[in-house]
């Protein structure tokens, strides 16, 4: 096996056992916000491995840099102690996740491999800044700047309710 | 896994340099400088059979106190996390001199040599990235310590971090658009040349009334080209090291030591050394974006090379320039240090509002008005020229 192909089914295996150990520990939230990190950082570096660089830093710039760590300050101003997510996972919630995990395994295995794309030839800067650089601002622009009018409206929306609030 | 083998030994000269020699220097030069400033003597009792060097031997003395002190552990602790934290904080610092540049790309026959360990594409969002997760480290040692302190000093860590991880990257966007690229190493090279103060006029039909002042050059520093990122930039990293002015988190007539308050032996010397360390990389880093790299001014490397090779052949030429560009490199370092113990004894530390208020409404719109204006000097030129 290359060295690309070493790396990249042992981070995916990390990004899968820390996903898993992010579901599984109940008891433990910060625990758990930690394990979602190490779910990212591995993601980041499987997308190192596919030429998707610019990709691979913003999911750590993005994800594990800013998102988690406002989880993580939620979290810990919350304060939870042992149980009290635990308490209220009845059986039937269970049993309902049981059937969704099994249904999205069954969709996946059954959609994934028809609907792969061919190999095809890939571009020499394929997933480097300035090609998405140029895709962003250049073929997608009108797009790119209603997302960020949408953007620029919540983070108003959330000042303004937040304000009301607190007076 | 020949391919293997430089990469190793330039990281191994890294660590060296940058962990092993210079993080413990600094620490003696942080106490002595800050005793020159108050007009004191400073650290001098350190000695070994009565020899003092100075005071140097007092990181000798510092090491083997942390090393043997008792590493205590809170019982209320959660121990994993307060194990991993001091790792976390300290790892990524040392991660990010992977992309610096310590010298240029040179030649020898056949072979060449680029002095760096990772000549990265996406160089500086690689540092960003591995910026962003040096934040766990004081939040995971805030929460996990079952401190009230800690925790509002991780509070404060993280707040802060992200705060000014954003002005971060907006404040050296202008640099990126001088430059046209991201890669560190490019940037060294683009630093490499001159350019005349007055060359602009000439876009404009001036070429006859400057006479000798159209002769005057000054080296295409990323501080000469954006003087304004160069402070913004500058004020970010340090506000992201968490050393004075910028120690709130830690804030010890408020919160004791803040994050690291529970810390004790070597793992809180991982997070006292992490600090120093970091100095080294915003040097480094500074030096690589803003004061040319490894570059001497007016003179590039095909000069050096050009004006050595009539006298002792390639070979020696070339070497004699990767010697001289590593030493320029690690003086400009040293001065960026000087810069930052400076800073760091001068100013007092501000209300933790003042910190914010100077992120969110002084610095950021400041580096967007930055922006603004590198783009429409950019179009003006490129109008000119055509």
């Amino acid at each position: 096996m290359s060295a690309p192909a070493v790396f990249f089914y042992a981070f995916g295996a990390a990004a899968v056992l820390s996903a898993l150990s992010m579901v599984l520990h109940l008891r433990n939230t910060v625990a758990a916000a930690m394990s979602l990190v190490v779910t990212m950082i591995s993601l980041a570096v499987v997308y190192v491995v596919l030429d998707a660089h610019l990709v691979a830093a913003l999911q750590i710039m993005v994800y594990a840099g800013a998102i988690v760590v406002v989880f993580l300050f939620v979290v810990m101003l919350l304060n939870l102690r042992h149980d009290v997510f635990a308490q209220r996972r009845e059986r039937l919630v269970k049993l309902a996740g049981v059937v969704l995990a099994l249904g999205a395994a069954f969709a996946f295995l059954q959609l994934v491999p028809n609907s792969l794309p061919t190999v095809q030839e890939i571009p020499a800067d394929f997933g480097s800044y300035a090609a998405v650089g140029r895709a962003l601002y250049r073929d997608f622009v009108l797009p790119f700047e209603i997302s960020s009018l949408l953007l620029l409206a919540a983070i108003v929306g959330a000042v303004v309710l937040a304000k009301r609030r607190l007076s | 896994m020949e391919a293997l083998v430089p990469v190793l030994i330039k990281t191994l000269f890294i660590i060296l340099v940058a962990v092993a020699a210079f993080a413990p220097v600094i620490t003696w030069v942080e106490r002595k400088q800050s005793a020159v400033m108050q007009d004191r003597i400073g650290a001098n009792r350190a000695d070994i059979a009565g020899i003092t060097v100075l005071g140097l031997l007092h990181p000798v003395a510092d090491v083997i106190k942390l090393l043997t002190k008792e590493d205590v552990v809170p019982t209320g602790a959660n121990r994993a996390l307060h194990l991993m934290a001091p790792l976390i904080a300290s790892i990524p610092v040392i991660a990010s001199f992977g992309v610096i540049p310590y010298g240029g790309t040179y030649h020898f026959g056949d072979t060449t040599v680029n002095l760096v360990v990772a000549d990265l594409d996406w160089g500086v969002l690689y540092i960003f990235a591995i910026a962003s997760i040096a934040t766990y480290g004081t939040v995971i040692a805030g929460w996990a310590s079952n401190n009230n302190w800690s925790l509002l000093g991780s509070l404060r860590a993280s707040a802060q971090m992200i705060s000014y991880e954003v002005t971060m990257g907006l404040s050296i966007v202008g640099l990126f658009m001088c430059f046209q690229t991201l890669r560190l190493t490019e940037m060294g090279v683009a630093q490499d040349s001159t350019f005349r103060i007055l060359g602009f006029l000439e876009h404009f039909g001036f070429v006859e009334s400057l006479g000798w002042l159209s002769h005057l050059t000054l080296p295409t520093w990323g501080i000469l080209l954006q003087p304004l990122a160069f402070v913004l930039f500058l004020t970010c990293v340090m506000a992201e090291n968490k050393r004075p002015p910028f120690d709130l988190p830690e804030g010890e007539s408020e919160i004791i030591a803040g994050y690291f308050l529970e810390y004790s032996g070597m793992r809180f010397g991982l997070f006292y050394m992490s600090e120093f360390i970091e100095v080294v990389v915003i040097a480094a880093l500074m030096t690589a974006l803003f004061l040319g790299g490894w570059t001497i001014p007016w003179l590039s490397q095909a000069d050096i090379i050009g004006g050595v090779t009539p006298i002792f052949g390639v070979g020696v030429a070339t070497g004699l320039c990767m010697l001289l560009h590593v030493v320029a490199f690690f003086a400009k370092v040293i001065l960026m240090i000087w810069l930052q113990m400076q800073i760091r004894w001068t100013l007092p530390r501000p209300r933790y509002d003042q910190v914010m208020d100077l992120c969110w409404k002084v610095m950021l719109p400041l580096s967007l008005a930055n922006i603004l204006v590198t783009g429409l000097v950019i179009l003006v030129l490129q109008g000119a020229r055509a």
